[in-house]
């Protein structure tokens, strides 16, 4: 392994309120205590890795990959893409990226989901794939659909994909969400709103991206997912102060 | 004006919502077949070293309710204390695991070997422990926290002992209830809150 120096420790400023009344659910489940605040150990700096061989040839196409290729899902055909980065603007190469979605009608293929949209018999909803070795990730998928969610009495959730990251060392994981360029729930959404920095939600809507779509056949939206990264010096490891 | 750094900010994390199995775990979820099985079932393969062990425990939210609906990932090192990958690391040791509450109790279950001391940046080990990432609906960035054991000598750790609260380190410390198995329950707030992590 190259990959040496402790992790740049998390703005935390940056990331959602753990607390906030908004969104109901956090009240109870953020907690009331700091955080405990230490530099990063060789347990969060190492983490797993996994290889191409996990990869199935369908496991990123979300169109095909339920039926097995036998029938595609419904809905408006649009490709997500886009590199994951660290701090440093280094692309992270060959790391696992997984995402997981609603349907075109807003509906999520769980036992817990009861809203009545119905099920696509070709739509399971979850992909996968690693990055090369530039960080550059693409799934095939359908859009999402809006749904509404019990919260407030009447709250919406916009078009979202739901992403997991994993990095190189375990103290960099990250899951998010990725919204859609000009959805008016974006600014409706207590979700979205737990982003208290303006330039921190932007990052998290994927603008349409009209150059890697492909005429007659699927749009695209371009999503780049920026990972903790690590402090790079020459002073590493020698005692404090020499 | 002065130069820019050039550097980036971290993308802002967002709840793993209700669904999060649909992505992580999807038989788990429901959905079998889309992979040939779930990712991280298992942190060790067979002919793994050292004790086989035995983790349950739940999480509690901010009423005393075992949440139905969490997932956890843990990364360990293997019974000498080396993370896969490093020189002389176990081969049958990945380290990685996922599992997730059961949605009917809110229990949930690790199946793994002990983990050995690890050595820090300083030269101090750390005593054996399991790092542990939490996410579930209304956790908007997910939670770290460590699981060590009480029938090791935790007295020398460095991050145990940077815990004001002398009490608070229990809540870092699984217990032994039988030969190989452990008890380590999770408390998000409130009475008893769990250590949680920036590191």
């Amino acid at each position: 392994m190259t990959e040496t120096g402790r992790l740049i420790p998390r703005r935390r400023d940056m990331h959602p309120v753990p607390y906030d009344p908004e969104y109901k659910t956090s009240l109870t489940r953020s907690p009331n205590l700091p955080l405990l605040s230490l530099e990063s150990t060789p347990s969060e700096e190492t983490g797993p890795r996994f290889g191409h061989g996990l990869i199935g040839a369908l496991d990123n196409n979300l169109i095909l990959n339920f039926s097995k290729g036998a029938a595609p899902a419904i809905g408006e055909r649009i490709r997500v893409h886009g590199r994951v980065l660290d701090e440093n603007a280094r692309p992270v190469p060959h790391t696992l990226v997984e995402i997981w979605q609603a349907n075109a009608g807003g509906r999520y293929r769980h036992v817990k989901d009861t809203y009545f949209a119905p099920l696509d018999p070709n739509f399971g909803g979850c992909g996968r794939t690693l990055t090369d070795e530039n960080g550059y990730y693409e799934f095939l998928t359908i859009r999402p659909g809006a749904y509404p969610w019990p919260n407030r009495g009447n709250d919406w959730r916009p078009m979202h994909i739901h992403f997991s990251v994993f990095g190189h060392s375990f103290g960099q994981r990250l899951i998010t969400q990725a919204y859609f360029e000009g959805d008016p729930l974006i600014a409706r959404c207590p979700i979205a709103a737990t982003v208290k920095d303006r330039g921190q939600l932007d990052q998290l809507v994927a603008p349409l991206d009209m150059g890697a779509s492909r005429p007659m056949d699927y749009l695209a939206y371009r999503f780049d997912i920026v990972l903790r990264g690590r402090r790079q010096t020459m002073f590493e490891n020698k005692p404090e102060g020499m | 004006m002065v130069q820019k750094l050039g550097t980036l900010t971290e993308t802002a994390s967002q709840t793993g919502g209700p669904y999060v199995h649909i992505g992580c775990i999807p038989t788990f979820a429901g959905l079998p077949g889309v992979y040939p099985e779930d990712l991280g079932l298992s942190p060790i393969a067979e002919g793994a070293k050292g004790e086989v062990i035995t983790i349950t425990g739940s999480i509690y939210d901010g009423t005393g309710w075992a949440m139905r609906d969490a997932m956890f990932e843990s990364w360990q090192a293997d019974a000498t204390g080396r993370y896969a990958g490093q020189p002389g690391a176990d081969p049958a040791v990945s380290g990685f695991c996922r599992f997730a509450a059961d949605k009917d109790t809110g229990e949930y279950t690790l199946r793994t070997v002990k983990p050995g001391a690890v050595k820090g940046h300083d030269g101090r080990l750390m005593a054996p422990h399991i790092s542990v990432w939490i996410v579930a609906r209304g956790i908007n960035i997910g939670l770290h926290t460590r699981i060590y054991f009480d029938d090791e000598d935790n007295s020398a750790d460095p991050l145990l002992a940077r815990i004001e609260q002398r009490p608070r380190v229990e809540t870092l410390i699984a217990k032994r209830i039988a030969e190989g198995h452990y008890r380590f329950d999770i408390r998000l707030q409130g009475q008893g809150e769990t250590v949680f992590l920036d590191i």
